[in-house]
């Protein structure tokens, strides 16, 4: 009978493991010790290993600050690599706890995934480059033209409907492997390659040979709010992730950074005195430490110091705050009060 | 364990139900491992359908029906972002029968004739054809796909600067790029002559064997059939009204329009399949042609046949028996290894099916499409290859 042994076991094991992933979230990573982040699989700026082979960037440190957030330790996080078709499944099986990987929101995907969008961390938007001498000023030019792009993403339909918008035709190549899809654009297999503007910032600092060679049209096709994204049906995780990209945010408006952060323990402005924990009680709301900011803002920094150490003048890239500003410089970083 | 109400025996009445009876223990296993393998199954639907429920995650084909959204870089009918999801799967599914009727074409010829070309007693001929075999049977397809796509979009020129080799041809990293049958009556006519033809030639092949069958008469079936399939596609054209005007194609802008195109993925992909597979081809050709006795040769020319009767009345026959059934497995090889297309980026049904649960987040769906497309061709594959197999055998006295 030893395939009804096999049976039972195999029902035994997949009852336990419908009952794991039933779990709080919340529990569950504060139960193992560390938080699970899914990132991209190697993007400049946002998660990519440095010569050291540490993984730095802005959705790095989206993720250390939720760690930060919740075990006072910015270093309690592991990292899974993901493609842009692996990401959902990994965060829908409960194989991740966040999904820190460039994401964009959107209606389909807050709405059919069973996933929920828990803020912007970066605003980006769709481009495109092309080689200079290819002789074009302007993405409506591109009548015709050949485009590179990766599969899986809102990047592809993006692509399609801006063409159709301007009654112009291309021809995709589409490439899974961001290494061959930006191989195939340098190669001159297409006459351009399109992504997110930061990405193709990062894969014009990294990637290509000859960064000069290449421009960055002006157009920016469509709106890509980047940002981490839970799984729904645990509110106070989603809370949590939340505001830790909120702290952040708020640390930078109120003048709060890693360096003074200790001497701001000091400030009579109620608001820095709540942020910081100093006036208690925002932490026991997150069900976390008092000092859930403070130890974000100390080991992490405030968005403008992940902002330029990442993808600002102080990386390569060298992008503009632009949209990503704070809000009282024009920009759209607007955090909801801490009270 | 006394009686089983569920075992058969009715017709000895003096036989007992008993644990004991071998036949009574078979039906019992069989049906509690039947039972098993259903439940396992059941349970795993039923859990699936359970949690992507409580995880508010979407099911179901609904989405087929709904616009795609996306372009595909290649296919043999139109498809525009604007038309559905299940248009979108249908032309990645004609790309993977194309590369796999085309691969399997040409993979057959290119491997018969190494195959051979290895038995060869000429001896550079030999070794040549041995160091391709071994080369290529053991290199990774997936390198050798990177290889062929290298070689071509990073060795050929742009289009501006393509080669131009004869009037209406360029060759560029964009591809090769062919004059075309323009829009036109008589190219359509001319299509019809060619099946036609081939459908005549097929009929011509029958009425000459049973004539020789019967009156000893052979007649010259080979020529008669290549002077039908060049000559009524040339009748449609002329009866069309001999039109000259064919499409082809220019630069325009930094692309060249109309004509039609052979895409670096496509060729790239076909290169790889059929440079790989024809090295597992040509050793089952081998192995086969060897399996027949060089008594056979001998005595089939004793009889007085001639040596191309030989081959085809003698030899193939009985070679054919020992080749068929793994040339089975290389075909089916060719179909599935075509979905390594994703790498390179030519759009068959798993690239395109992906992009689709992609968009959709409707992962399970796209996975049993492609499943359910997979084992389609290859049963089809597989079914066909059986019938030819059974119809070339030998029938043993």
């Amino acid at each position: 009978m030893k395939i009804l042994k096999t049976a039972a076991a195999a029902a035994v094991f997949v009852l336990a493991a419908q009952g794991a992933y039933a779990g709080a979230t919340f529990d569950a990573v504060k139960a193992k010790g560390y938080v699970q982040c899914g990132v991209n699989t190697g993007l400049g700026g946002f998660s990519a290993p440095d010569d050291k082979g540490v993984w730095k960037g802005l959705d790095v440190d989206m993720c250390r600050a939720v760690a930060a957030a919740m075990f006072g330790d910015a270093g309690k996080f592991r990292l899974t690599p993901t493609t842009p078709q692996q990401r959902f499944t990994a965060l829908q099986s409960g194989e991740i706890d966040i999904l820190t990987r460039n994401t964009t929101q959107t209606l389909a995907r807050d709405a059919s995934l069973g996933l929920i969008g828990a803020g912007v961390n970066y605003y980006d938007g769709q481009g495109f480059i092309v080689t200079k001498k290819l002789g074009v000023k302007s993405a409506k030019e591109l009548n015709g033209a050949t485009v590179c792009v990766q599969p899986g993403t809102t990047t592809e339909l993006n692509l399609a409907d801006f063409f159709r918008a301007n009654k112009m035709t291309f021809k995709p190549v589409v490439i899974e492997k961001m290494d061959e899809v930006v191989g195939a654009y340098a190669s001159g297999r297409c006459d351009a390659y399109t992504t997110d503007i930061s990405g193709l910032a990062a894969t014009r600092a990294t990637q290509l040979p000859n960064p000069d060679d290449h421009i960055i049209l002006p157009e920016v096709i469509s709106k890509e709010p980047l940002g981490p994204m839970v799984r729904q049906g645990d509110d106070q995780w989603l809370v949590l992730v939340r505001w830790a990209l909120f702290a952040m945010i708020e640390a930078e408006e109120l003048g709060v950074t890693s360096a003074n952060v200790d001497e701001m323990l000091k400030s009579e402005n109620p608001n820095i005195k709540r942020l910081l924990g100093v006036t208690p009680g925002m932490g026991k709301n997150l069900g976390v430490d008092e000092k859930w900011a403070y130890n974000i803002i100390k080991q992490v920094g405030n968005y403008g110091e992940s902002f330029e150490r990442n993808v600002g003048k102080g990386s390569p890239l060298k992008l503009e705050r632009g949209v990503n500003a704070l809000w009282t410089q024009g920009g759209l970083m607007y955090a909801w009060p801490v009270r | 364990m006394a009686s089983n109400p569920m075992s058969g025996g009715q017709k000895a009445p003096a036989r007992r139900l008993s644990w004991n009876d071998p036949d009574v223990r078979s039906v019992v296993y069989q049906i509690v491992a039947l039972a098993a393998v259903g439940l396992i199954g059941w349970f795993l639907v039923s859990n699936t359908l359970y949690n992507l429920q409580t995880r508010n995650i979407a099911s179901g084909f609904d989405f087929l029906s709904r616009e795609a959204g996306f372009a595909i870089g290649e296919g043999p009918i139109p498809f525009e972002p604007s038309d559905t999801y299940a248009r979108a799967i249908l032309v990645g599914l004609l790309n993977t029968l194309r590369i796999a009727v085309i691969g399997i074409i040409l993979a057959t010829i290119l491997g018969t004739i190494i195959g051979i070309a290895r038995l060869s007693k000429n001896w550079l001929v030999a070794k040549l054809s041995s160091i391709y075999v071994e080369v290529v049977r053991n290199v990774p397809l997936l390198l050798q796909l990177f290889f062929w796509y290298a070689i071509i979009t990073e060795t050929m020129p742009g289009p501006r600067s393509a080669f131009h080799p004869l009037p209406g041809i360029f060759i560029s990293n964009r591809g090769i790029k062919l004059p075309a049958p323009s829009d036109h009556f008589a190219f359509d006519l001319a299509g019809l002559g060619f099946l036609v033809a081939l459908v005549l030639a097929v009929i011509v092949s029958h009425w000459a064997r049973k004539r020789q069958d019967a009156t000893g008469q052979p007649f010259p079936v080979w020529r008669t059939a290549i002077a039908l399939v060049i000559g009524l596609p040339l009748l449609g054209w002329i009866i069309g009204g001999a039109p000259l005007e064919l499409d082809v194609p220019r630069l325009q802008g930094f692309n060249f329009v109309g004509g039609a195109t052979l895409t670096p993925e496509f060729a790239a992909l076909l290169a790889g399949l059929v440079i790989y597979t024809a090295g597992f081809i040509a050793e089952v050709v081998r192995s086969g042609i060897q399996a027949v006795s060089h008594g056979q040769w001998e005595a089939a020319e004793a009889l007085g046949l001639k040596r191309d009767q030989v081959l085809r009345l003698v030899i193939l026959p009985q070679a054919l028996r020992v080749i068929i059934p793994p040339m089975t497995s290389q075909y089916l090889n060719i179909t599935k290894n075509s979905s390594l297309a994703v790498a390179i980026g030519y759009p068959d049904i798993v690239s395109v099916a992906n992009t689709t649960l992609n968009q959709t987040g409707q992962a399970i769906e796209g996975i049993l499409i492609i499943m359910a497309v997979y084992l389609t061709i290859s049963l089809s594959i597989s079914v066909f290859m059986n019938w030819y197999n059974k119809h070339i055998a030998l029938v043993e006295r």
